[in-house]
């Protein structure tokens, strides 16, 4: 591929290592070359990941500030949930560093979809689990995510946005300065969705927190985000909702339809992809390669 | 008429009793975490400590303990890594643990060697040694389940976020293979090889409609069992059926009309 990309040509080898081969035409960050911000909650630098001899993300770097929500999108597979698995500490990067302040709580609310339901639990000792806490302090949080009525109910027994409510209370009740949001909105109607996205716009301007979301759809997280990160195993492109909107990767990875219903610019493609995923240059890629 | 109880018959009780209160709670932890294979591969292996333990002369039951607890280690050495998945490795060490096993115990030497009592267990041939191991053994295991019993708790519930909270995944889960292991090791002489992660398991499927918590799932699960032990052993004595498949029979009973009430209940 083109000299740009020289840094993952280690990666080239194997056939399926989608994401390396992007020729996005931009050059990527060099891992290493960028200082960790030391005013951040987070800041990740030059994060790799490889499972099953297959890279899943190479060269991440990101940071999250306080009262910043910051949204990941990218289409399945993308290495999503993997990379917030690296900054919460549940996987450990091949290489890169994860640095987290001392000072930095992480509330983290995992997919509801993981909880076990073989397991009996009601939804205020769930909250309490792992804490010294009273009861007040559980209510209070259920009523903060407007769950309240569900205190004494079966963990198995609420709806999915209910059980998203009561993940956001609980990550609450752990008084973060980072909240951690694993897909929020999946599996939740079109107006649960809003109001999950309202809720956490008014937990960060009421606690004054920095939110990392998983997102999967893109309309209203879009709309809600200070800063997107646009991931598909390498940070495709970054920046407020606008600027990703109208970036070129950010159309390629969902579909030039996707990408109009918001209303945005097109670049015109400097890649395509075959049915397997490779990209193959259009005519004016050298443009990028030499840069 | 009412006969006294024979010696065999109460023997037989107090060790399907005292198995019956300490499987409960690992009962439970199988079926969160949806552990049943893992337990299979355990409990196969303990044919093959069976043979190793004829062959070298030593008591039966500690030589399927040490096969069994072998077992768990090498379960717990596969579980670390990522290259092979969990199942393929399970799918193929259970079906070649009951196959050495077998081998092993054709291949020797001596008096023939009754492969029933392994396979369904002799509930009626409990020996006070065989009691000294349920009761020691028991009380061991127990105790460290009650220390394993909160990490167990979240980390069965959702794994990735008791690990984000500070729990770490690997020390509970190898300590409660090891206590898993040495469970269904002295739970053979009771139900037997095939049957013991039944009695692991059903009580605990039973409980889990009647539960609202986490510890009174496992407290039903111990009744539901000790109420299925002695059932079954009364059946089995009445009938002369098979005392081991006799008390999981009731055991499966008991299951069936808790998930019949449930689903009245939910309808």
């Amino acid at each position: 591929m083109s000299e740009v990309h020289t840094h993952h040509d280690h990666h080239h080898s194997h056939p399926h290592a989608h994401g390396e081969a992007c020729g996005c035409g931009h050059p990527h960050d060099t891992p290493g070359n960028l200082p960790h911000d030391a005013s951040a909650l987070v800041s990740a630098r030059a994060l790799t990941f490889r499972r099953h001899g297959r890279s899943i993300l190479s060269n991440i770097n990101l940071d999250v500030h306080a009262r910043e929500i910051v949204t990941l999108i990218g289409p399945n597979g993308a290495g999503k949930t993997t990379l917030v698995k690296l900054i919460l500490g549940i996987e450990k990067p091949d290489s890169g560093q994860v640095v987290l302040p001392v000072s930095t709580r992480i509330g983290y609310v995992p997919q509801r979809f993981d909880i076990d339901r073989a397991m009996p639990m009601t939804v205020a000792r769930f909250l309490a689990l792992g804490l010294s806490v009273s009861n007040e302090a559980v209510l209070s949080a259920l009523r903060d995510s407007g769950v309240e009525r569900c205190a004494l109910q079966q963990l198995s027994h609420l709806s999915g946005g209910e059980t998203q409510r009561v993940l956001i209370a609980r990550a609450l009740l752990r008084n973060p300065n980072l909240l951690v949001l694993d897909e929020p909105a999946r599996g939740v109607d079109f107006v649960g969705e809003a109001d999950l996205y309202d809720l956490i716009g008014r937990i960060r301007d009421a606690r004054g927190l920095g939110v990392l979301l998983i997102s999967h759809d893109l309309h209203v997280v879009m709309a809600k985000s200070d800063r997107v990160i646009c991931l598909n195993g390498h940070v495709c492109c970054s920046g407020q909702p606008e600027t990703v909107a109208q970036h070129a990767e950010y159309a390629r990875l969902f579909g030039p339809k996707e990408a109009q219903t918001l209303g945005v610019y097109l670049h015109h493609h400097d890649h395509e992809h075959d049915i397997s995923g490779v990209p193959h240059p259009s005519h004016d890629l050298q443009r990028g390669g030499k840069q | 008429m009412i006969e006294l109880p024979q010696p065999f018959f109460l023997k037989a009780l107090a060790a399907g009793i005292g198995l019956a209160i300490i499987a409960a709670p690992l009962g439970c932890v199988i079926v969160w975490r949806r552990m049943a294979y893992v337990g299979e591969t355990l409990a196969q292996s303990s044919l093959l400590g069976v043979a190793l333990g004829i062959a070298l002369g030593v008591d039966l039951t500690l030589a399927v303990v040490l096969a069994a607890v072998a077992t768990a280690f090498i379960l717990i050495g596969f579980g670390r890594q990522k290259l092979l998945a969990l199942d393929s490795v399970l799918g193929l060490m259970h079906h070649a643990a009951l196959a050495l096993g077998f081998v092993a115990i054709a291949m020797l030497k001596g008096p023939s060697i009754d492969l029933m009592s392994y396979l369904f267990g002799d509930v009626f041939a409990v020996t006070n040694i065989d009691l000294l191991w349920v009761y020691a053994g028991g009380a061991v295991v127990s105790a460290l389940m009650l220390q394993l019993w909160r990490p167990l708790v979240r980390l069965s519930l959702h794994e990735d976020l008791a690990t984000a909270e500070g729990i770490d995944p690997g020390l509970p889960r190898a300590l409660f293979d090891i206590l898993l292991a040495i469970t269904i090791a002295i739970s053979m002489k009771i139900v037997g090889i095939l049957l013991v992660m039944a009695f692991l398991i059903v009580p605990a499927v039973a409980a889990r409609p009647l539960a609202s918590t986490p510890e009174r799932m496992a407290v039903i699960a111990a009744a539901i069992a000790v109420v299925s032990v002695i059932a079954g052993l009364f059946l089995s004595l009445y009938t002369d059926a098979p005392g081991g498949p006799s008390i999981v029979l009731a055991m499966c009973a008991c299951a069936v009309i808790s998930l019949m009430v449930m689903s009245r209940r939910a309808g």
